[in-house]
């Protein structure tokens, strides 16, 4: 925006200000960079899509082959299904719960800066750690099965089911992300102007029609943001699948995501890069879909 | 935040429960890690699986730290980690500041396309190219290396576009002045701009060093050998070759994840910001 206030100085002199060749030595490394390993992979992803390369075979071009092969593998559509599975889970609770939190932290009470960093240290954490340690919590002799038993609950074998196992993986997935959102709804709240919560009060509104009525329309784009945010992570899931089901992805492989199915697929001396590159052209155009279908699902409520 | 400080105050059985709710938070954010802690403590002769389960060990022993660091070289993996996560924050912040004060404060032909580039870079998810990644990798010869963990991500579109927020919303007049004072752009970068930044510099450098000490998915496609290994690659081997012994995996997550706790409990508000400042990132 400060770039507009021009001030006196005659343009011939603004010009000489730089050799022509500053800006690109500054955007040099940048430009380098994200070009040859966002855009160019990118762009090779799609190329290698429509021919049979291997990681050690250099490919021929076999046209939609490999888009076709992928509508009739059941490894893909089970992929397919536990990522979708993995949004439809994950995501509505990582809208409602860090609001939930983050109402609960907002206040400055004694103390309150302590718990906030405290439900922030699993974000820092690193995912590999955080599967880990839940490996451990919810094994059939670890903490959570030792804590059901004692309620006479008996063992929950959460990491042998296929259901069960990709359900842990999504609730690993919420609590690792619980702290990162709390801070972006801290944030929005503390846009909220008080004076509405005062005057909903005096209307002799309880704390709920509050919540329902000020905290949530004026967080609303910020719930959509999270949304859009959390819905693509989710889709994209790997690490905690992997960890929790295994590098087979749990029994059967029916707990592989997509995501773990191109790395499967595409990595190692046999891999088939051809076939994987299909896979993530796919996983590309869902994970743009769910950012433009949030953002427009958010167009047309302002609208 | 601040206005609500001052808000009226909270009857007393309100302030009871919220910090009922605040424990009980507590112990489910935190409790998980304090229970790794404590396994990784516990003895070979103690029973880590005793009903009711005991948070603090009886006999507390550095043993298993030991025996991870016999069993793997798990110090070189964090010496690995370590090298892995320096490389990441100097590359970005040194390619992420130049490139953002470019894009904001350098008039040239093109500089649209450039920050067309960025902004496409940034919707590209890495796991949808990360085979792509790795044939170049392959073809570059630096799979398998440490350079090749850290190249891919050394200078991140979304760090180049938070520098370019931070040196667009600097008031333009004392550039100005220096431009007038014939400072060159370099001049004006070094000097006048870049001290302005620093916030949002810490920012980029705290989040490329928890990027890269974390990560997991690439390192896991690129490096094969047990030598190269980061911490995080390195735990999952643990993992899958002593998954028995959970004393010897816990022992390894506590040394993984100790460094980054400390770096956040002395860094927190800079942790705070980048969360506000990075939240469209993927």
């Amino acid at each position: 925006m400060s770039r507009r206030i021009r001030t006196h100085l005659p343009s011939s002199r603004r010009i000489r200000t730089h050799l022509p060749s500053s800006p690109w030595l500054f955007l040099g490394p940048g430009l380098l960079i994200v070009g040859g390993f966002s855009l160019y992979p990118f762009v090779s992803t799609v190329i290698n899509s429509f021919t049979d390369k291997r990681t050690l075979i250099d490919g021929q071009y076999v046209g939609g082959a490999n888009y076709q092969e992928l509508v009739h593998d059941d490894m893909f559509w089970t992929g397919l299904r536990n990522s979708v599975l993995y949004v439809l889970g994950a995501v509505p609770l990582l809208v409602i719960l860090p609001l939930l939190l983050a109402l609960l932290v907002q206040r400055h009470l004694p103390g309150i800066t302590f718990f906030r960093s405290a439900f922030y240290t699993p974000v820092v954490a690193s995912v590999v750690v955080v599967g880990l340690i839940w490996v451990w919590m919810l094994d059939d002799r670890g903490l959570v099965n030792s804590v059901l038993g004692a309620l006479g609950l008996g063992t929950v074998s959460f990491l042998s089911d296929q259901w069960l196992l990709l359900l842990s993986a999504m609730l690993v997935t919420v609590w690792k992300g619980l702290g990162y959102y709390m801070i972006i709804y801290l944030a929005a709240l503390a846009n909220v102007p008080r004076e509405l919560h005062e005057a909903c009060a005096v209307d002799g509104a309880g704390a709920v029609r509050r919540f329902f009525t000020v905290t949530v329309p004026a967080v609303r784009s910020t719930m959509v943001l999270v949304a859009a945010l959390s819905s693509v992570n989710a889709f994209k899931v790997f690490s905690e699948v992997y960890l929790l089901a295994g590098p087979g992805g749990g029994p059967g492989g029916a707990d592989t995501t997509l995501v773990m199915l191109v790395q499967q697929v595409g990595t190692g001396l046999s891999g088939r890069v051809g076939y994987a590159s299909a896979l993530s052209v796919v996983v590309f155009v869902i994970t743009l879909g769910l950012m433009l279908l949030v953002l427009r699902a958010n167009r047309r409520e302002d609208a | 935040m601040n206005q609500r400080q001052s808000g009226r105050r909270l009857p007393v059985g309100q302030l009871v429960l919220r910090y009922a709710l605040l424990l009980a938070v507590f112990a489910l954010m935190v409790g998980p890690f304090l229970w790794q802690l404590s396994t990784s403590l516990k003895g070979p002769t103690e029973d880590i699986y005793s009903y009711p389960p005991k948070l603090l060990p009886g006999d507390p022993t550095l043993d298993n730290y030991a025996k991870v660091a016999d069993l793997i070289p798990v110090w070189d993996f964090a010496l690995n980690s370590l090298k892995v996560a320096t490389a990441n924050v100097l590359t970005n912040c040194a390619g992420a500041a130049l490139a953002g004060y470019a894009l904001a404060r350098v008039r040239f032909r093109g500089r649209k396309a450039a920050l067309v580039v960025f902004v496409m870079a940034m919707l590209v998810p890495v796991e949808s190219i990360i085979i792509a990644q790795f044939m170049t990798m392959r073809e570059l010869q630096l799979n398998n290396t440490l350079v090749g963990v850290v190249l891919p991500a050394c200078i991140g579109a979304m760090n180049v576009l938070l520098m370019r927020n931070a040196f667009a919303n600097l008031p333009y007049e004392v550039e100005e002045a220096a431009y007038v004072d014939g400072a060159n752009a370099w001049q004006r970068f070094w000097r006048i701009a870049l001290p302005s930044v620093k916030g949002t510099l810490a920012v980029v450098a705290i989040f490329a060093f928890m990027g890269a000490w974390d990560d997991f998915l690439w390192p896991l496609i690129v490096l094969s050998d047990q030598s190269n290994f980061t911490l995080t690659i390195g735990l999952n081997y643990l993992h899958g070759t002593f998954a028995h012994d959970q004393r010897l995996v816990a022992a390894g997550t506590i040394i993984a994840v100790l460094p980054l706790i400390v770096m956040f409990a002395c860094l927190q508000r800079f942790f705070f910001r980048g969360v506000g400042e990075g939240a469209v990132k993927g």
